[in-house]
């Protein structure tokens, strides 16, 4: 039996998990500090969501054991349902009941009695600015509304550890930052969120820690800056005068190359992003300021980070940083 | 036992909403009653008033009408994202299917009140004391929770709210071919054997005998063997059906 780790909200050792005898989970491993943002990253059919089904206790892995909020999620199911809360990818409130009503129901279902769910109710719809569609159904509600009512109905009970499944999935960009801002709150109040996401913006922005999943392993984890730096590089873009000789430029470059095109006359190099670093290389390459007509920095993006573990781009582009 | 409560008390919200559904529920077994009665009923010869030999038919009706919406709701509920969060909230699948079953008796409560209003007014006569009545009632009851569980776990059964809606079809049909609607003895001598040894025959034969006064004789334990048999069969059912859903 797995020993809890202190200040560890979720661990999971070697979960294997098949479907029909084709393998999902092939050996996860993961822990997740408390009051922390944990984000599961990987592309479509990786196993995301068979993870977050695992560890909410909603589904029993084949093999390997998982620990959520300090117990076990097949020997203590209970325990672990009483201290977590789950947003799954498909929103889980009725169309037919208003806001306030689903509200209501939930604290009732968790054990509050009428005046205190109705009490947690209105305290939620008015922290979702949700207070004026309180009496409208849920059917009248727009996709970012609804979405914020299905994260206000994962916290009626207080959890300790918030599970959100795809949390960003069809918002639109007010929406989703929305969203940010209210995850970002939960952290602060001390809860720990585990979500899964296909964008690596969301990642980005909010995870303390990254996993990417592929192929039912996690392949890299880290903060976002350590997968960067580990796993992709900072590139410096250049576009040739046509009147430069493109060959014997190339010859100036001491490693620093990374992609070149005559054709096209452009050069990628290997840069650590710094300005002392950029003057220098360019310098180097082009001492009278004559042969460089364009050039943009590219930070490493988590994109880069994927396509280098994955093979796989994601529908995310890049960030560019322009030049002048 | 509470949980059953609250989820009883959501579906009849929802159901209270869903208006379309909601009249088929109740306002159809109405209508047919009162087609049976005033077009249909006098051509047939049943030794009586015919409004008063229907209305035991018509009650049973009810319920498989109601059972279509309780499969529906149990579809719904499945196959959305709202099973997950109930499990996750550690609600019990029988306090999920439990509430369901609640709602779909009260609505069931509802129609009946309703039939058999309707049917007093176009002049259907029982001869039944407070006993007789109390006992018809409660032979009712039985047959409509056992319907209820077996529409539950229809709906488990169904991949959609559509396919949930045509799985009743059988508990709609059923009183067709029973006495609840023509005398067994007129119906083609192939059929007659499955009419007389059906639940909804016996089932008839005791209401109709409670409310006009009749002795009841043996299809009243007939008639709870069946219920008993069907409630058992079927929440065993759904207990199975949820967990490898929810699985």
């Amino acid at each position: 039996m797995m020993e809890t780790i202190e200040g560890v909200a979720v661990e999971a050792r070697g979960l294997t998990k098949s479907y029909r005898r084709v393998p999902v989970l092939e050996g996860l491993t993961l822990e997740v500090p408390r009051s922390s943002v944990f984000a599961l990253l990987g592309p479509n059919g990786a196993g995301k969501t068979t993870t977050v089904r695992i560890l909410a206790t909603l589904l029993d892995a084949d093999g390997g054991e998982a620990r959520v909020a300090g117990r076990d999620v097949r020997r203590e199911r209970s325990e672990v349902r009483r201290r977590i809360s789950l947003t799954g990818q498909y929103a889980a409130v009725d169309d037919l009941q208003t806001g306030e009503e689903n509200l209501r129901t939930i604290g009732r279902l968790a054990g509050l009695g009428g005046r205190a769910s109705r009490l947690r109710a209105g305290e939620l719809l008015e922290g979702f600015g949700l207070a004026e569609a309180a009496a409208r159904r849920v059917g009248t509600y727009s996709g970012g509304m609804r979405r914020r009512l299905d994260l206000a109905a994962s916290l009626v009970t207080e959890p300790e550890v918030l599970f959100l499944d795809e949390p960003t999935t069809g918002l639109d960009p007010p929406s989703r930052l929305e969203l940010w801002k209210v995850v970002e709150e939960l952290v602060a109040a001390g809860v720990t969120v585990f979500l899964t996401t296909q964008y690596l913006e969301d990642a980005d922005r909010l995870a303390d820690r990254i996993a990417v999943l592929d192929g039912g392993r996690i392949v890299a984890e880290g903060t976002a800056d350590e997968l960067k730096r580990g796993v992709a590089e900072d590139r410096l873009e250049l576009r040739l005068d046509p009147d430069t000789r493109f060959t014997e430029l190339l010859g100036r470059l001491d490693g620093r190359l990374l992609e070149a095109d005559p054709a096209e006359r452009t050069l990628a190099l290997r840069t650590d992003g710094t300005a002392r670093d950029v003057r220098a290389l360019l310098d180097a390459l082009d001492p009278d300021g004559t042969a460089v007509a364009e050039f943009a920095l590219r930070k490493a993006t988590l994109d880069d980070v994927f396509l280098s573990l994955t093979g796989r781009t994601t529908r995310t582009t890049g960030k560019e940083m322009p030049g002048v | 036992m509470s949980d059953v409560l609250v989820l009883g008390a959501r579906c009849l919200r929802l159901s209270r909403r869903q208006i379309d559904a909601l009249m088929t529920a109740v306002v159809t077994p109405v209508l047919l009653m009162v087609i049976f009665v005033e077009l249909f009923g006098g051509a047939i010869r049943t030794g009586g008033s015919y409004v008063t030999y229907v209305v035991p038919g018509v009650l049973i009706l009810c319920a498989g009408f109601g059972s279509a919406l309780t499969a529906v709701s149990v579809c719904q509920d499945a196959s959305g994202g709202i099973i997950d969060r109930f499990r996750a909230m550690d609600v019990r699948g029988a306090a999920l299917l439990g509430g369901h079953v609640v709602a779909s008796v009260l609505r069931n409560a509802v129609s009946t009140s309703l039939v058999i209003a309707v049917a007093l007014a176009l002049g259907f006569h029982p001869d039944a004391g407070v006993l007789r009545w109390i006992a018809a009632v409660g032979i009712l009851l039985a047959f409509v929770a056992a319907v209820s569980w077996l529409a539950a776990a229809l709906g488990l059964l169904a991949r959609s709210p559509e396919a949930a809606n045509g799985s009743t079809f059988l508990i709609l049909f059923l009183p067709y071919a029973s006495s609840a609607f023509v005398p067994v003895h007129t119906m083609p001598h192939w059929l007659q054997g499955f009419a007389r040894h059906q639940p909804i025959t016996p089932l008839t034969e005791t209401l109709r005998s409670l409310l006009l006064g009749a002795p009841v004789g043996s299809d009243a334990w007939i008639a709870l063997a069946w219920c008993a048999g069907i409630l058992a069969v079927s929440v065993a059912a759904a207990g199975t059906l949820f967990a490898r859903r929810s699985a």
